[in-house]
């Protein structure tokens, strides 16, 4: 059986469109370290499933793989990585609108 | 150009009026997002990677000063003080907030305009040569029938539901500007006997199975076009593949179905629906006809230019790259590059969309153009007054004078907003263009199409660029696919794949290999990249990549 890959509950802010974090204490942050790190499948199914019922809240949510680090859950992929801060090409969204993103 | 009409601004305003009506019971919890998804799209409203995305339909790419400036007011009232034009002719506001769409819709409204059918599976804006009207080697101005076609069209009850999107492009020149031939359906001006009519292509696409179009007829005649297109879209939305989305467009239909089989079909459907148009919908193409009526040309000498044009050597290299032949001696196409070195390809920030439209306004006879290309155009600019447009132009950044070249590229907003991408556009577009300008290379290498994808579904057009560059996710790592030998005017070919594809760090270093080797090999500077490519094939090139071996490290 192979092992499950950490993961974090993700989605769209509804009213901003901003990506979004769930975290332990049932927040919805914007910063991706404070997500909660989810270790356990059925786990992760059951806070996918608290993160759906939310829908004046938030948009589209899904489990994205994650990772241990040193001040938080970090992405792991570099798309999930993107959502963590914003476009390239300007220094807009998140890591301007945030401050140590 | 064309004005609504009382019946045009109450249907506009009637759709403002049920969208906010609908984000307000999305707010307020009585819509969930399944069922409010739908609405919005509809509405062109898209939630993308970082924010929502509203995809504003610019008709055949035609714009009066007054409606940029509202774009530009948009752009510093609800976003982020720019818009992104893109391949479609459409712009795009990244970052508005959903509270706010229904205001943006109602600003747009104000000047005509909207983002209704700019997504779903639905009849999309239908984009036309960004020339048009004003071209040397037109045949006709085919704004008429793209207004036409937008009206019967836009919420037409028979075509709401289309098995896939379907796109309609016409040009009135036998240079194709508006890349017909990868169209649904794909309309070229002709004449036969004196009259105009139009070559009717079905089935072209580009995304994950690029097609070239069929030609199913030769020529159509004039009084016609609204029954042929509406036999067509029947025969596809009785036929069209439902069960598959990625076989769902006309191009896989017409694929399966087989060009003589579809063409027989949409003939025959077409005899049955030819009398049902009673002439009204030519009282009607005569009536838009009139809004399309040329400018009063100024009828002055152009001896100022001519001496500016020997004198000045920046103003000299812009003309001879930014500006194209008019119809009328005394005038000339003005192409406004948004393609700077290491800026975004297709942005403009709300204070270069003032100055164009104030240019415009000024010298430009009130008419502008967004070009598939993602750049604007002021279509109708007297020689005497170009010195000062280029000297307005140049104050703004907006004077690079590259159109054509290198740098000229088309980017897909890519992973840096779109949630379907799959790699990142931009930045290679940015670094591409840096790149090449540092070597001092672009304008040796000449006339070039690079047109980047950050996902399959092709956006950026890479399979008809000379050379295209696909960004995939591979393994969850940025590569990017190179295709050569594309070409998106009426010669249209799609592009042959290279071999493996090429990492984020490596792409820049990749194209500078393949266009060494143009160089190399060209027989003078008056050979294009895409003749050296045709005439000595794939091998120099597959070499100059993947080296002798053939590419079994480059993955």
């Amino acid at each position: 059986m192979s092992r499950f890959t950490p993961k974090v509950v993700t989605a769209n802010a509804l009213r901003e469109g901003d990506v979004v974090y769930l975290t332990t204490d049932d927040r919805w942050s914007r910063y991706h370290h404070e997500a909660e790190l989810i270790e356990d499948e059925a786990h992760a199914q059951m806070r996918l499933l608290h993160a759906a019922a939310q829908r004046q809240v938030v948009v589209g949510a899904y489990l994205a793989d994650a990772k241990a680090g040193p001040k938080g859950p970090e992405p792991t992929h570099f798309r999930e990585e993107f959502r963590t801060r914003g476009p390239s090409n300007y220094t807009h969204g998140k890591q301007t609108d945030l401050p140590n993103v | 150009m064309y004005n609504y009409n009382d019946f045009d601004d109450a249907f506009v305003r009637a759709r403002v009026a049920q969208f906010s009506d609908q984000v307000a019971r999305r707010l307020d919890g009585s819509l969930t997002e399944d069922e409010f998804r739908p609405l919005r799209l509809m509405n062109g409203l898209y939630l993308q990677l970082h924010a929502y995305m509203l995809r504003v339909a610019i008709p055949y790419g035609t714009l009066n000063p007054r409606q940029m400036r509202q774009l530009a007011m948009i752009a510093d009232t609800w976003d982020k003080g720019y818009g992104h034009f893109t391949t479609r002719q459409n712009i795009q506001f990244n970052w508005p907030k959903l509270p706010e769409v229904p205001a943006i819709l109602s600003a747009l409204a104000d000047v005509e305009m909207h983002a209704i059918q700019t997504s779903g599976n639905c009849v999309r804006n239908v984009t036309a040569d960004h020339f048009a009207g004003a071209a040397a080697d037109e045949i006709e101005d085919p704004r008429p029938y793209a207004e036409l076609l937008r009206q019967w069209s836009t919420d037409h009850p028979e075509f709401q539901f289309l098995p896939r999107k379907f796109k309609i492009a016409i040009t009135g020149s036998p240079n194709d500007r508006a890349v017909t031939a990868a169209h649904d359906i794909g309309l070229r001006m002709t004449r036969q006997n004196g009259e105009p009519g139009f070559e009717v292509l079905v089935g072209g696409g580009l995304g994950r199975t690029p097609f070239i179009a069929h030609k199913v007829r030769d020529f159509l005649p004039v009084p016609d076009l609204l029954p042929y297109v509406e036999a067509v879209l029947s025969v596809y939305n009785t036929l069209g593949r439902r069960d598959n989305k990625y076989k769902a467009r006309i191009k896989i239909t017409v694929h399966e179905t087989g060009k003589a089989e579809i063409t027989r079909m949409i003939e025959e459907r077409f005899l049955e629906i030819r009398p049902l148009f009673a002439g009204h919908d030519q009282d009607l193409l005569n009536d838009i006809r009139t809004a399309f009526a040329e400018p009063t040309y100024r009828d002055a000498p152009t001896t100022s230019h001519d001496a500016f044009y020997k004198a000045d050597p920046i103003f000299r290299a812009w003309a001879d790259t930014n500006l194209a032949e008019h119809r009328n001696p005394q005038y000339a196409i003005v192409t406004v590059s948004l393609k700077a070195p290491g800026e975004t390809p297709g942005d403009a920030t709300s204070a270069q969309m003032r100055l164009i439209a104030d240019l415009a306004e000024q010298y430009g006879h009130s008419d502008l153009r967004i070009s598939h290309e993602q750049n604007v155009i002021l279509a109708h600019v007297h020689k005497s007054d170009l010195p000062s447009v280029h000297a307005a132009l140049k104050q703004a950044g907006l004077a690079c004078a590259n159109i054509g070249l290198l740098s000229d590229i088309i980017a897909c907003p890519g992973m840096d907003y779109c949630s379907l991408a799959t790699a990142r556009a931009i930045p290679v577009a940015q670094e591409l263009a840096l790149h090449f300008d540092a070597l001092k290379l672009e304008h040796d290498i000449g006339p070039l199409k690079i047109k980047i994808s950050g996902c399959i579904n092709a956006c950026g057009h890479h399979h008809v660029g000379h050379i295209g560059i696909l960004g995939l996710d591979r393994a969850g790592v940025e590569n990017y696919q190179i295709t050569l030998g594309g070409d998106a005017t009426e010669t249209a070919a799609i592009g042959d794949k290279t071999g493996p594809g090429f990492a984020y760090t490596e792409i820049v270093p990749a194209i500078e290999r393949i266009l060494l080797t143009y160089l190399d090999m060209r027989e003078g500077p008056q050979e294009i990249f895409l003749e050296t490519y045709r005439r000595v094939g794939f091998a120099p090139f597959k070499t100059a990549l993947y080296g002798a071996e053939g590419g079994r490290d480059a993955a």
